[in-house]
């Protein structure tokens, strides 16, 4: 009993190091941006982790001009839209790859493939030059319409995984029941895939808030810049002043969306939420 | 309720393999008609075409009357139990239950009353608001039952309903099975590979093998007068024994002794033109244990002695396992039936004579027993084709 209460104990702390180990080496930046956002200017540089003296006037300033606020609202915009488009087709694309038996489809597969391997950068150039002729450049389709291109690839991939968890028999259920196809797919299929679709859009959204390329490349004015790249494009007072207090303060807000769309969707993805539709 | 009719119902897969080759049934209105055989036989999916899960590739299916061929699963009203149930997970059993209704558009009062009924006639009233998670597999069964009877089909198809369940749950749910479908009248088509299944639900068996219908009868009549050799050895249970045998002027040399045949058995292999290489078959329970016999009745039959291998017994009789000195009788259609029971994979239990005897009977393993069985019982098949030359039907 001895041995086996130390050998829990010994496991258990060997864990728990391992834990911290993980946790701080993933958190210490984050935390040390956090830490940089509430020091003053005098301070910032002063090389201490936690701030000597606390103050809020760089969130105060990010929030007094529409440096930062138009650029949030072009973020959460463009990245909700972008993420329910992208899902909502990558739901069907999925769907069809996982059930249906279509001439094409590896092909279709393999294109998707190819393009989430596609390097974005050599892309930059040319999608730049055909936003202009088309006039998209600096507008919320020029950003939306390439986040959904590079998200659809991933969401066909996590959600295909998804779909080919479900048990075919619930949709010859449905049909058997009454149901048209249309029918099936929303009222059992759909319903079932949930924890997956909220999987992908979550990715999805990470990926369209976190891009900086194509929000620096695409856009030009405030009308569309998101704000990984507004940040990039922030000044202090004066031109001699360092803006590190107040983007400290901009990355950290925009990290919180991202917290709360994690949190929230987390407790829908339940895991085993199609046990009980099958045997065992 | 609907009679059903397969007129020559051919499945071809694109890759060439047959599934179903020009299956005739014709199902009567309110008639429990069960499709029997072994795995790969053919039998789900002809289930599957009734239902319109998978497309015909040639033949006509008829649903009162009218042809189906090219109706979409939700117009042919039919309502289908699937093996694994098939619960729609996120709903409660009210709402699986209900499901079927709400797609027809029935308004909520009916509804309701028709779930609460289905539900008191399975007797899951008090689960309704449970999610299938929280059900037994029983419990899950009849709620499959349930979307399946709520909204009066014209038909049932049943695709080994009780499989997943434990032997005496699987019981319970055949006699319920069985009132459930006399007392609604519904014309139902079930599916299974247990022979105890098909023998005790069905009006009638189909009997199928490599998507062929080897034979359809009641299940009496199956028992006692199979068409050939693969419809014998599957129906009963501990299945018949087979050897190998010579018809010698009326007689039969088999390895348990040279038998006089009776005079009908010898019309009836006379009339058939039997070949003189034939094989034998005989059911485990028309053999018994010769010292039980009283001496007028032992006359009238032929008695072999043979050492018992195994002894089973099982309470109310007792099954004894005999190894007979000659090879059994072996025919593709017996191989199939012995690589279905998975007797292959156990070596050496394909070559034992099975035999039913009373309880009383004082056998031991072991030890030397006289066995008395009678030869007015033998029935004998064609080694070549499989057919029953003794069959009278």
């Amino acid at each position: 009993m001895a041995i086996g209460g130390a050998v829990t104990t010994g496991r258990k702390a060997r864990w728990a190091l391992v834990d911290v180990i993980v946790v701080v080496y993933a958190l210490f930046p984050v935390l040390w941006i956090v830490s940089l956002s509430f020091k003053s200017k005098e301070t910032l540089s002063d090389g201490n982790f936690i701030p000597r003296e606390w103050t809020f006037q760089n969130y105060a300033d990010i929030f007094a001009t529409n440096e930062f606020i138009r650029p949030l609202i072009n973020s959460l915009g463009i990245s909700i839209i972008a993420t329910l488009i992208a899902v909502i087709l990558g739901m069907m694309a999925a769907y069809a790859i996982a059930r249906l038996d279509f001439p094409g489809k590896k092909l279709l597969v393999g294109i998707s493939l190819l393009i989430a391997m596609f390097p974005q950068i050599s892309l930059v150039t040319p999608l730049f030059n055909i936003e202009r002729e088309l006039g998209l450049f600096d507008t919320w389709p020029g950003l939306i319409l390439p986040y959904i291109t590079f998200a659809l690839p991933l969401a066909i991939y996590t959600l295909s995984a998804f779909f080919r968890e479900i048990p075919w028999e619930l949709e010859k259920a449905a049909k058997m029941d009454g149901a048209t196809p249309g029918q099936a797919f929303r009222r059992v299929i759909a319903p079932l895939a949930a924890p997956g679709v909220f999987t992908t859009a979550i990715l999805v959204f990470i990926f369209c808030w976190n891009d900086f390329l194509f929000a620096i490349s695409l856009t030009s004015t405030e009308a569309s810049r998101t704000v990984p790249a507004a940040l990039s494009f922030f000044t202090g007072t004066s031109q001699f002043e360092d803006p590190t207090g107040t983007i400290s303060a901009a990355a950290v807000v925009i990290t919180i969306p991202i917290i709360l769309f994690v949190l929230f969707f987390q407790r829908r993805i339940v895991a085993g939420l199609t046990s009980g539709a099958v045997k065992g | 309720m609907a009679e059903i009719v397969l007129d020559k119902v051919t499945k071809r897969y694109p890759d060439g393999a047959l599934a179903v080759s020009e299956m005739d049934i014709e199902i009567a209105d309110g008639e429990f008609v069960i499709l029997v055989g072994p795995s790969g036989c053919g039998k789900s999916t002809a289930l599957n075409m009734i239902a319109g899960l998978e497309d015909i590739s040639s033949g006509e299916l008829r649903i009162d009357g009218a042809r189906a061929n090219e109706k979409a699963p939700k117009d042919r009203d039919i309502a289908m139990v699937f093996q694994s149930y098939a619960l729609y997970p996120h709903m409660s059993v009210r709402e699986n239950m209900a499901f079927p209704l709400r797609l027809a558009k029935v308004d909520d009062a009916t509804v309701r009353s028709k779930v609460e009924e289905a539900a008191a006639i399975l007797d899951l009233t008090q689960h309704l608001d449970r999610k299938p998670s929280n059900l037994s597999g029983g419990q899950r069964q009849r709620v499959a039952m349930g979307r399946a009877i709520v909204r009066s089909p014209k038909a049932f198809l049943m695709d080994e309903p009780l499989s997943n369940l434990d032997a005496k749950l699987r019981g319970q749910m055949r006699t319920s099975v069985s009132k459930l479908q006399r007392q609604l009248g519904t014309t139902t088509v079930y599916v299974t590979h247990d022979q105890t299944e098909a023998m005790t639900l069905g009006d009638r068996v189909v009997v199928l093998r490599g998507g062929i219908v080897q034979q359809i009868g009641s299940p009496q009549f199956l028992y006692d007068h199979p068409a050939n050799l693969f419809v014998a050895g599957f129906i009963g249970s501990p299945s018949m024994n087979f050897v190998p045998a010579t018809l010698e002027d009326g007689s039969l040399k088999t390895p348990l002794g040279t038998i006089t045949l009776t005079d009908r058995v010898r019309r009836l292999a006379e009339a058939a033109d039997a070949p003189r290489e034939v094989v034998a078959g005989i059911r485990p329970e028309h053999f018994e244990d010769a010292a039980l016999m009283e001496e007028s009745h032992r006359q009238g039959g032929s008695t072999f002695t043979a050492t018992v291998d195994v002894l089973e017994s099982m309470g109310a009789e007792k099954y004894a396992y005999f190894t007979v000195e000659e090879e059994l009788a072996t025919t593709a259609e017996l191989e199939e039936l012995a690589a279905d029971a998975g007797a292959t994979d156990v070596p050496g239990t394909g070559s034992a004579i099975v035999t039913r005897l009373s309880a009383s009977s004082e056998a031991r393993e072991g030890q030397p027993l006289d066995v008395w069985f009678d030869p007015d019982r033998i029935q004998l098949f064609d080694p070549a084709n499989g057919t029953n030359l003794t069959y009278s039907g």
